[in-house]
């Protein structure tokens, strides 16, 4: 114990006396400083204090090095525990005090300018104030473990510390910092008025459609987009899924396959062939006009377009979650139902799909929300029909600039989508009738009533077509001239794109336009993918192993930003991160937070999943076999999940690499992700070259996901292998 | 290997409302094999991961070898525990299984493998070190589970109804195997199970719990033959439970009478008008005649189960279920019967 102790005031000791206080411009984790080291650019906290007269850093020495005296202190004493969680208190607070009372002009309250007088501006924290403040964390953490929280336990209660401040800086203050955006006076300060006419605004609430020509508010068209969209995947989600269980139908696999696809489909991939299908000049269209002569229009454009995209990228969502729920449905409830002589058509509609009744509601809201959250279909082929999420985004980037208005809408996205949610906890939670027993169920589904299945086959076989034809033209489209209208072979868009120059003296040069932010992406995702599946899987480990006051509180903290939709977390983002203290706008570090803090939410699930599936006496064995607990989280725990570990490291790096709606606000020109360059393509009508790109990153990310599976192996278990099962589980 | 004795001091355990244990006390010998036995959710378990560690006593205090542990982790104290599913790590071979908790206290290579290969000596399973856990049968991987355990040298061996996984007749084996091996390193051990065969036939103490509460404890024969309360007669063993009359009463002897029939007991406690009594079922006689001083009663229900007889006849005092031995004369369905049994197998059960 006080060999860790001294580890961590060392740790904090490099932090305040050796690394560099302030982040300088050439980024967090650069080693420039060591290079070319000077006192002003480079100081660490005493420099700091002494050259650039931030003398208010100085009492922060107090309180990192005051627990020193304790190693003279009996560990089990009152004091040892008092003097570790006052040093962290007061050191964490004093951090966090200094660090948001100065903002970019000086100070942020009147108070301090009237006592102390001017100051400099702030700078965003770098790796010393970092050091400085982990060694506060633990401090705190340290001294309530000697306090017998969770038995006393650092590990546990060091972990759990770290998650709640991290959730706490990337979640839950940006959330916080948007409100108070929402509530910003145009003259700085704070007014109500401003706030509430920007709220009740006709923009947002007006129903001028129903009566009059001009388009209703933001709010009507999002939410009647949702309502369409979660109705239509709704209803496709369960013919497929009837159609798999129910049905002899031959190609299943196929169509299990096609489900998987959205999930490695970048975001604007089925707007965009739909655009070249069915826009003026789209294939589809021309042929109409040359067959029947029919007028091609602008018809996509707009909610048709919209809602036919979405529902094309979330029936496959749809299906995964009804596929369950059909397969759910324990047969022999079927077969009683048979034997008490109802026909195969009562059986259904007595039996069968009263039973699916809470999983069908369940999709329903899920694809409501995912329709609500998506930003790349109403981007491309939204045109004058806004929705919240795109109108965020307008909002802050485009010339109305106008960060009250994106706060508010930001905050009236977030509501919704937290309304649906809770309704989906409260209301589905307690209502589930999944009826798999642990007795071997034997009996047999029956089929469904012939009517049915030829109405399914007739929706979901044209369906299935569609699916298959967009990702064709996608895998093929980016080697004609322009789809629909001259197909003559080409390698143009590729060259463009992805060519390779050798130049003798120089070596490779990566003259492709793409290859900028395709580097950027991909490095960024494999970054991301690491801290995202090692924060969820401990934090699944804690949830589902642990008891501690406020674990309700800690988990819904830590699934929050999975409700919260990627432009509101993006917007929150901006407002938060591109001021001082915590200055990060325009680093790649903003992105990779974004991801692991958006993605994390999958990981605590697919972890709690596996975590549930083993015995908990394992992890008791191991600790009566004298192995504290992190021990027993590396030795027993870790190897056990592994299937769960590579399922979030490969969900995480395919969610990043398709990111779209959190990251447009964050990418900058160093920092291009490939969807917003391809975004940027798609502005200026460039499809061949979008293609092109969205073709490679689709084969990119079934490569990786391959190789990734290769590497962290399989788990040994001798005969049983759930590895399979359980990835399938989490991807599918 | 070291001997210590645990020791409950007044030990209650709540899960939010409901109680676990309930202000327990009791004290389990340095190298003894005890039992907690008891029916299902009396508190057997809990009581077992409170001594392993596993679980913190809402009040009361631990003392294993007179050292208070109460608030002492699992990982910290000098106690091993087989678990009731084994909880052998599914990625480990039987060799890593075993020297795992000697890894931990960071012995050396060669001694942690030279002990677990003895262990596993000990425990009849040479040669299978490098298997998978899911490559040996279950009563196998039990004993697995007991090296894993004893390897250690704990000063306390937990098991948590060991035998639940395996078939009737290889529990007999294995619970005679448990019992040598604890003979052998004479480690206190304390064993949880809910049958009462089981109990008895290893223990040196038994612990009858009922609703978080010990019932009774002693040694398995004192508890066979000297039930102390009507829950202890019927889970050990069967029992006619039966209300007495006292009809008379003189210093420490009384007269109470069943039925027709008088019996004499002593007893130094004061017995007020009723009591309940217990009589094992096979200490009870049928008479095809009557006889002096015995209980008139006619038989409902006669069975043949191979070794015996078992009979269900109906009395005054209402069903008496007997085990008779005698196969030559057999009794059946509505004859009258006529039943006596010795003064002292009546057992004076606390009300
Ligand atoms: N973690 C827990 N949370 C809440 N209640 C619990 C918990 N563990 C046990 N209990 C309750 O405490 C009581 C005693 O449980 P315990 O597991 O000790 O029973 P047991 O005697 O071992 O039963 P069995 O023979 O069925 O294993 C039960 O009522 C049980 O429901
Ligand atoms: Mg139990």
């Amino acid at each position: 114990m006080r060999g860790l102790v001294v580890c961590w005031v060392l740790i904090g000791g490099l932090g305040f006396f050796i690394f560099p206080w302030y982040v300088t411009g050439d980024g967090f984790f650069s080693i420039n400083w060591i290079l070319e080291y000077s006192l002003e650019d480079y100081g660490s906290a005493l420099p700091q204090v002494f050259i650039n007269k931030k003398y208010w850093l100085l009492p922060l020495f107090i309180p990192l090095f005051f627990p020193l005296i304790t190693l003279r202190l009996n560990q089990s004493s009152q004091l040892y525990s008092k003097i570790f969680l006052y040093s962290g208190l007061v050191g964490f607070f004093y951090f966090f005090l200094q660090g948001f009372s100065i903002g970019i002009r000086g100070w942020n309250f009147e108070i301090f300018q009237s006592i102390f007088g001017d100051v400099e501006n702030q700078f965003g924290v770098g790796s010393g104030a970092v050091l400085t403040c982990c060694t506060f964390i633990f401090y705190i953490t340290h001294g309530l473990a000697s306090r017998g929280w969770l038995n006393g336990d650092n590990f546990i209660v060091g972990s759990i510390g770290s998650i709640i401040i991290l959730v706490s800086t990337f979640v839950f203050f940006p959330i916080f910092r948007m409100f108070a955006v929402a509530f910003k006076g145009t003259e700085g300060g704070y007014e109500i008025s401003n706030f509430s006419s920007k709220i009740f605004n006709k923009g947002i609430w007006g129903l001028d459609c129903l009566y009059s020509d001009y388009a209703c508010g933001v709010f009507w068209n999002t939410v009647t987009m949702g309502t369409l969209t979660a109705f239509s995947s709704t209803v496709l989600g369960l013919a497929f899924a009837l159609l798999i269980a129910r049905t002899s139908f031959k190609f299943k696999k196929t169509i299990r396959i096609l489900s998987v696809l959205p999930i490695i489909t970048p975001p604007f991939v089925i707007g965009l062939a739909i655009i070249i299908l069915f826009g003026r000049t789209g294939a589809v269209s021309t042929f109409l006009e040359w067959a029947f002569n029919i007028e091609p229009s602008r018809w996509i454009y707009g909610l048709p377009g919209i809602w036919f995209a979405q529902t094309l990228a979330f029936t496959p969502i749809a299906f995964l979650v009804l596929i369950g729920v059909v397969e759910s449905v324990s047969p022999s409830m079927e077969e009683a139902s048979q034997t008490l002589r109802a026909s195969k058509w009562q059986v259904f509609k007595t039996v069968t799909l009263p039973l699916m009744r809470p999983g069908i509601a369940n999709a329903f809201l899920l694809g409501f929300i995912e329709s609500l959250a998506d930003f790349g279909n109403p981007l491309v082929l939204g045109a004058e029909y806004d929705v919240l999420s795109t109108e965020i985004f307008f909002a802050i980037v485009g010339a109305q600039y106008d960060e009250t208005r994106a706060a508010i809408l930001a905050m009236v996205l977030l509501a919704v989508i937290l309304v649906i949610f809770y309704l989906q906890n409260q209301w589905l939670g307690k209502k589930s009738y999944i009826s798999i027993s642990g007795k071997g169920d034997s009996g047999v589904h029956p089929e469904i009533p012939k009517t049915t299945k030829w109405i399914i086959y007739s929706t979901v076989l044209p369906w299935a077509l569609m699916t298959f034809i967009i990702y064709i033209m996608i895998m093929f489209g980016g080697f004609v001239e322009m789809w629909g209208i001259d197909h003559s072979f080409t390698l143009r868009h590729y060259i463009e794109a992805f060519s390779i120059d050798w130049v003798k003296d120089r070596g490779i040069l990566w003259t492709g336009t793409a290859w900028n932010s395709f580097n950027v992406t991909f490095m960024i995702a494999i970054i991301s993918a690491v801290p995202t599946a090692a924060i969820g899987i401990l934090t699944a480990y804690l949830l589902t192993r642990h008891k501690f006051r406020g674990k309700n509180a800690f988990e819904f903290g830590t699934m929050l930003s999975f409700a919260i939709p990627g432009s509101v977390i993006g917007v929150s983002y901006v407002f938060a991160f591109n001021v001082p203290p915590l200055e990060m706008t325009g680093t790649g570090i903003i992105l990779v937070i974004a991801f692991v803090f958006r993605n994390m939410p999958v990981g605590v699930r697919a972890g709690i999943a596996s975590m549930n599936q083993l015995d908990p006496h394992l992890d008791e064995a191991s600790s009566t076999l004298n192995a504290s607990s992190s021990q027993t989280f590396r030795n027993i725990i870790l190897p056990l999940l592994k299937p769960a570990i590579t399922a979030s490291l490969v969900f995480s790096f395919v969610r990043a690499m398709t990111a779209i709606s959190a990251v447009i606000f964050l990418v900058s020109a160093n920092y291009d992700l490939a969807t917003s360059y391809i975004l940027g393509r798609l502005e200026n009508n460039d499809y061949g070259l979008a293609i092109v790109y969205s073709s490679v990153l689709i084969v990119v990310m079934l490569i990786t996901i391959l190789i990734m599976q290769l590497l962290i192996g399989q788990r040994k278990l001798g005969r049983r292998d759930q590895n399979a099962a359980i990835l399938q589980g989490n991807l599918g | 290997m070291k001997k210590a004795e645990v020791k409950f001091v007044n030990i209650t355990k709540k899960f939010n409302e409901t109680v676990a244990v309930d202000n327990v006390s009791c004290s389990f010998e340095a190298g003894t094999l005890t039992t907690l036995l008891g029916p299902s959710g009396c508190g057997k378990t809990t009581s077992l991961r409170i001594i392993a560690g596993l679980e913190r006593a809402t009040e009361g205090k631990i003392l294993i070898d007179n050292e208070d542990v109460t608030i002492l982790p699992a990982t910290d104290r000098d106690v091993s525990m087989v678990f009731q599913s084994y909880a052998l790590f599914p990625h480990m071979s039987v060799i890593e299984n075993v020297s795992y908790g000697l890894k931990m206290i960071k012995e050396k290579k060669e001694e942690y493998t030279e002990k677990s290969i003895e262990t596993l000596k000990l425990v009849n399973l040479e040669g299978y070190e490098n298997r998978m856990p899911s490559e040996l049968s279950g009563g196998q991987q039990q004993r697995v589970a007991v090296a894993r355990a004893i390897v250690l040298k704990p000063k306390v061996l937990l098991f948590d109804e060991p035998l639940s996984n395996l078939d009737a007749k290889l529990r007999r084996q294995v619970r005679e195997d448990i019992r040598e091996i604890q003979q052998k390193l004479g480690v206190t051990t304390i064993y949880v199970t809910h049958d009462q065969e089981e109990a008895l036939a290893i223990s040196d103490k038994v612990i009858v719990m009922n609703n978080a509460v010990i019932s009774q404890q002693g040694n398995p024969k004192d508890l066979y033959s000297n039930p102390k309360n009507k829950f202890v007669a019927n889970f050990i063993g069967d029992a006619n439970v039966m209300n007495a009359k006292i009809d008379n009463k003189e210093g420490d002897s009384y007269k109470i009478s069943l039925a027709e029939m008088k019996v004499n007991i002593s007893t130094n406690e004061n017995l007020s008008e009723n009591i309940p009594v217990a009589i094992r079922p096979e200490k009870i006689k049928i008479n095809k005649n009557k006889i002096e001083n015995c209980i008139y009663s006619k038989v409902t229900n006669a069975s043949f189960v191979g070794s015996n007889y078992q009979y269900i006849v109906s009395s005054k005092i209402g069903k008496i279920y007997i085990v008779s031995n005698d196969m030559e004369n057999v009794y059946s369905v509505n004859d009258e019967v006529f039943l006596s049994f010795d003064d002292k197998e009546v057992k004076i059960l606390n009300n």
